[in-house]
């Protein structure tokens, strides 16, 4: 095990409003003041972080993620607890550094750098790599009022992490920016971690989670939710996010014997009560599909509420998380209207499979409409799991069967 | 805190550098307007007060001699404001690199204290020209200037700073400030003298420790005098106690610092 890096135990932050400026200037000399109001924005949080881990905050706007990586980056001072960081810290909170718009981007490079403790020389040596990370041509040398947010998003990210920290922290920042320099500072972010930096990052973005995280948390109202692997805590944020609508939710996660977690949330107005895959030839149940090999996924419903619409959707996954096909009976026209308690419907999903060889799973969900915000009558993540192997094509990579033909012509001597 | 302070030195000397040059940004005379504005404040006093007015020293035949009191005088008083009114503001204009980078935070008045000792010097040298101009030479008396730039900034630093954390909290503080300011300068003679003010206000003046304080400027520019040091030790203990002052506050202040921001 790597060493810890950054350690944060109990931390909490407040935000406290006082019934006057005076009081709150006494406080500051031991008077004891009534504060009219206190904000929790972090309550009690606490984790550790060792070299080489990527660790990643999620939760809904206002959920004090934000305002936990400025504590760890020591912007913000904690209202209670403490952060032991044994290494150097980088940080990139939202846009920019705190650039100066009237300075060029050198000087600004020069002013930041030297904030983030950097001696003269040291920031006229690392000056060539920021320039060329950056790219932003001729534009460096022009003050920063000419800068698009993206831009400044590039420069600040260069400056950020011309050296490798201990430990970098980044929000947001990855969204910003061109599509080039979100790959490109990915990259960097990956080569850090494997280089032994820890990251602490805040997204929205499940995507970037499942690729560069081995460990999220999940913030509400402050407070840790959850704290665990990828997989486990986005599916739960997932179900979350139904909960919010309606109270009568319940969500329970269990772990099967493959490594895969099944999580289970809804209002139980209509369930799923039989879920199975099989060939689409001969009917057989199928549980090692082949590659190219007909399939069929049929889903038997049980509704025990009388329901206006109702929508099947089907959701396939790799290994590691990321959406390989997903869609639902109201993007195909067949939703179903009015339903009856007490009634059945049969699903049945044909396709072939056109899957490289791996594990897969299947999330299905009865919804109302489109999505599973407004009535999640059940879902449940990676409810089936099947193995695909390659018995009868040429060898090939990937979670994509393309069914690509070479054509070879050597030119005539 | 001051071990921090020490580690960023570099940084403060750049930034200084750096300050100096960001506010004059975009504009072609830059940091000359640092002399032509107090210079050209003078002579519009001087105009009015001396030509239109006809004031005079008392006990001074010289012509010159009201316009040479009235630069020392405004020059010891601009320096006090121009420290006070940034360091007061420094932290509101910073906001955003404080909210997002860790540093020291003291390094933000430091810069400014440091920028404004610059610019300070480079007055203080175009007077001098001034001065030889009007046919008046350097005297000896003249060293003893230094000792009021460290007691004018001191005072204003910790002034400065302790109004700068209020301002944070609220805004009231340096809109308040500029109305005070204004009439402190008229409480204090730069424009006229000690001697010309009735004896039953004098009181008044007594009571403001920037009277003494630029003195010193005026008697050593002008009348070639040592500071009289026993009207000084009042004033000079007000300016340390003030910078010391200063740094509690700020110790105790910082954690809040950025939340109000």
């Amino acid at each position: 095990m790597s060493a810890v890096v950054l350690d944060v135990q109990g931390v909490g932050k407040c935000y406290a409003t006082y019934r006057s400026v005076c009081g709150r200037f006494l406080s500051w000399f031991g008077v004891k003041t009534a504060t009219s109001h206190e904000f929790w924005a972090v309550r009690n949080v606490s984790f550790s972080l060792r070299a080489g881990e990527a660790l990643a905050l999620i939760g809904s706007n206002g959920a004090g993620k934000s305002t936990l990586l400025k504590l760890v980056t020591g912007t913000v001072r904690p209202s209670t607890g403490t952060i032991a960081i044994t290494a150097r810290i980088s940080s990139i909170l939202e846009l920019g550094l705190g650039f100066n718009p009237e300075f060029t981007g050198r000087q600004n490079v020069h002013f930041a750098a030297g904030l983030m403790g950097f001696s003269r020389r040291q920031i006229e040596d690392l000056m060539p790599s920021i320039v060329e990370f950056a790219e932003l041509g001729d534009f460096f040398d022009q003050t920063l009022r000419v800068y698009s947010s993206g831009m400044q998003a590039r420069l600040a990210f260069s400056v950020a992490t011309a050296v490798r920290p201990d430990v970098l922290i980044v929000d947001e920042v990855l969204s910003v920016g061109d599509s080039y320099f979100q790959h490109k500072s990915f990259d960097r972010i990956r080569q850090f971690k494997e280089q032994g930096t820890a990251i602490l990052f805040v997204t929205h973005s499940m995507a970037d989670v499942r690729v560069l995280c081995d460990r999220v948390i999940l913030l509400d109202k402050g407070a840790i939710l959850k704290d665990g692997s990828p997989d486990e805590v986005c599916d739960y944020y997932n179900a979350l996010v139904a909960q919010r609508e309606s109270a009568t939710v319940e969500c329970d996660q269990q772990r099967t014997d493959g490594g895969w977690l099944r999580t289970r949330s809804g209002t139980g107005q209509a369930v799923i009560a039989a879920m199975s895959l099989h060939d689409a030839d001969s009917a057989e149940t199928v549980a090692i599909a082949r590659v190219g090999q007909p399939l069929r996924l049929r889903i038997a419903a049980d509704v025990h509420c009388d329901i206006p619409q109702l929508t099947l959707g089907t959701m396939l996954r790799d290994r590691t998380g990321h959406v390989v096909w997903g869609s639902n009976t109201f993007h195909s026209g067949q939703s179903l209207s009015d339903v009856r308690a007490g009634q059945q419907i049969a699903f049945d999903l044909a396709f072939p499979c056109l899957l490289g060889p791996g594990s897969y799973s299947f999330s299905v969900a009865l919804v109302s409409g489109d999505t599973h915000i407004e009535n999640n009558f059940e879902w449940i993540d990676n409810a089936l799991v099947f193995e695909v192997v390659n018995a009868g094509q040429d060898h090939f990579i990937g979670s994509c069967w393309l069914d690509g033909k070479y054509t070879v012509v050597p030119a005539k001597p | 805190m001051l071990s921090s302070l020490w580690r960023y030195r570099h940084f403060v000397l750049s930034a200084i550098r750096a300050e100096l040059k960001g506010r004059f940004a975009r504009s072609r005379l830059g940091a000359l307007w640092y002399i032509l504005n107090p210079l050209a404040q003078a002579a519009i006093y001087a105009l009015v007060l001396a030509e239109v007015i006809g004031a005079r020293m008392p006990n001074m035949t010289s012509v010159a001699a009201y316009p040479v009191y009235l630069m020392a005088g405004m020059a010891a008083w601009g320096l006090f404001t121009e420290i006070l009114n940034r360091c007061m503001s420094v932290f509101i204009e910073y906001a955003g690199t404080l909210k997002k980078i860790s540093f020291p935070r003291l390094c933000l008045p430091l810069i400014v204290w440091g920028g404004a000792l610059v610019n300070h010097v480079m007055l203080l040298s175009a007077i001098a020209v001034v001065f030889l101009y009007f046919g008046y030479y350097p005297s000896i008396t003249w060293i003893v200037i230094p000792l009021g730039v460290i007691l004018i900034s001191m005072f204003a630093f910790g002034l400065g700073v302790l109004l700068g954390i209020l301002n944070v909290f609220s805004r009231d503080v340096s809109q308040a400030i500029g109305v005070v300011l204004q009439l402190w300068f008229w409480l204090t003679p730069v424009v006229y003298s000690y001697e010309a003010v009735p004896a039953n206000l004098r009181w008044m003046i007594r009571l403001n420790p920037m009277a003494p304080l630029v003195r010193i400027y005026q008697d050593a520019l002008l009348f070639h005098r040592w500071p009289g040091y026993e009207g000084l030790w009042l004033p000079a203990l007000i300016a340390v106690v003030m910078f010391a002052l200063s740094f509690v506050v700020f110790r105790r202040a910082s954690a809040e610092l950025v939340d109000a921001l």
